[in-house]
């Protein structure tokens, strides 16, 4: 199993449930990597539900793992793709062609649940409404708040900006808007000292 | 005080709409402007009738930026608690009330992509100030509004010579029904829904709505409750020390405010949660009517919302 369960923190920090089968006129998932998994315990559940859904699933570190699984699914419309930028305008075209009734889940890494929700949010669904869970790997996507570059999949803390290599603290402060946590220079005031770079929740 | 801050204003204007509606317009008796408000905000007209204070809320329906005058349309209710009659009946032009400042319990959901609204007879006020708001802000909207018939099809000819396209129009009397599910059914998504109407009304395009898997979130609905009346019963307050009896025509929290007892409220219709109180003994059984308790609040008998509920029983004792 690819669960991990996040300790509690602050309120800005975004927490994960299970993906439920809630009524909808249309199913969108989105996932990656091991979020496969959610999809595929969901289907066991409710075969019947995978012919009313569009799946949209970027591998990622899995390579073919689950996808005889999901092939096996008879899902109506499956996509796979390397990265969530080259699914991103299917998804958005995706959203630009739903009705009301829709229903979104989406499942995989925090990095992924981000940007589908933000997405998603942006077309008009209320982000209370879409059904998140957490899958795979705990690294994030952050923000650099110096430079404004994100660096994806960050596994350790602190970390360098791929962009300005500033050493980054990773943050549980969290951005909807831009799906990122926050990374913030960690020796501005001590320049060099920097603690030793250790992995998230080790 | 209790309620929203006060204005005092005077009638300006009284304009019968049809045999059941008339509208009520307000101008500030201090010369100074109105706040403006978002569409579906409500005021509470404070009347005089005699030694009782009649405290009724109404949806504003003037343009919400229009900030020299307020108005409100009343629909008369032969079989109410006589507020809207004793306004039909008894306000005259110049006649000095008491409103409060503008509360909304039925905003937009400005992050919608499109608004489509479901209206039902009366229910259609808080809309016509929500119409004029979206018109200024270039907003995607609809209107789907049901009435008896013609001649009590309050402020059609006004919609519908103003906004042709996007105003529907039922008529009961010629078999003219909203077709809720082909209605719901293929809206874009990033729709919110708007119901305003009776509760059987409310109730059917929820459920409905909620059967084609729409969230929650984007369902909103107002339904005021006006206090029905019921046997008369007695109810001791604790922390002012008094015993008051509530008559078969007033509400709790009327009976309360009569004593002189100063109450939390906003709208008086059982939807806003601002007077709930809580119960220090009871001996009999509640009547809830509100929308706001959880239905484990109403079955603990810890708790009661004094503007629409009643009790029936020995003993009734309240923290307040």
């Amino acid at each position: 199993m690819s669960t991990f369960v996040f300790p509690e923190s602050i309120k800005s920090r975004p927490t994960y449930g299970k993906l439920q089968n809630k009524f909808g006129k249309a199913y969108l998932f989105i996932a990656d990597a091991e979020g496969a998994e959610a999809i595929i315990e969901l289907a066991s559940k409710d075969p019947a539900l995978m012919q009313k859904a569009h799946v949209v699933y970027i591998p990622k570190d899995t390579g073919d793992q689950f996808l005889k699984d999901l092939n096996n699914l008879n899902i109506n419309q499956l996509y796979i793709g390397p990265s969530y930028s080259a699914a991103q305008s299917r998804i958005i075209q995706a959203f630009e062609q739903a009705s009301m009734g829709l229903q979104v889940c989406l499942s995989g890494t925090e990095g992924l649940i981000g940007q589908a929700l933000r997405d998603a949010m942006a077309a008009g669904i209320p982000h209370t409404s879409i059904q998140t869970e957490h899958r795979g790997s705990v690294s994030r996507r952050m923000q650099c708040v110096h430079c404004k570059g994100i660096t994806e999949d960050v596994i350790s803390d602190p970390f360098v900006c791929s962009h300005c290599g500033l050493n980054l603290f990773v943050r549980d402060h969290y951005s909807r808007r831009l799906a990122a946590f926050q990374g913030v220079c960690i020796d501005a005031e001590d320049p060099g000292n920097i603690p030793d770079s250790v992995e998230l929740y080790k | 005080m209790s309620g929203a801050e006060k204005i005092n204003a005077k009638v300006s204007n009284i304009i019968k709409l049809n045999d059941l509606v008339t509208r009520f317009e307000f101008e500030r008796t201090d010369g100074q402007l109105f706040p403006t408000f978002s569409g579906g905000a409500h005021t509470v007209i404070e009347l005089k009738d005699g030694d009782l204070t009649r405290r009724n809320p109404y949806s504003l329906m003037s343009d919400p930026m229009d900030q020299d005058g307020y108005s409100i349309s009343v629909r008369r209710d032969d079989e109410g608690r006589g507020g809207s009659l004793f306004l039909h009946n008894n306000i005259k032009i110049g006649d000095d009330v008491v409103l409060s400042h503008p509360v909304n319990l039925f905003s937009l959901d400005l992050r919608a992509k499109k608004h489509l609204m479901i209206a039902g007879g009366i229910g259609i006020t808080p809309f016509l100030a929500q119409i004029k708001q979206l018109d200024r802000s270039h907003g995607n909207w609809e209107l789907h509004y049901s009435v008896r018939n013609q001649s009590l099809g309050t402020y059609v000819n006004d919609l519908m010579a103003m906004h042709p396209n996007d105003v529907n129009i039922y008529y009961d009397d010629e078999k003219n029904f909203i077709d809720i599910v082909n209605l719901l059914d293929g809206q874009p998504l990033g729709t919110h829904l708007y119901i305003c109407g009776p509760k059987g009304m409310i109730d059917w395009v929820v459920n409905e709505a909620s059967k084609l898997g729409w969230p929650n979130e984007t369902i909103h609905y107002e339904e005021f409750l006006a206090p029905k009346p019921g046997k008369p019963f007695q109810v001791k307050l604790s922390a002012s020390n008094k015993v008051v009896n509530v008559g078969e025509n007033e509400s709790l929290l009327e009976a309360i405010e009569r004593e002189g007892v100063d109450a939390p409220y906003l709208c008086r219709g059982g939807a806003c949660g601002q007077c709930e109180t809580s119960v220090i003994e009871a001996d009999g059984e509640f009547i809830h009517r509100d929308h706001w308790l959880e239905d484990d609040d109403k079955s603990s008998g810890k708790k009661i919302m004094p503007c629409v509920s009643r009790f029936d029983g020995k003993t009734l004792v309240l923290d307040r």
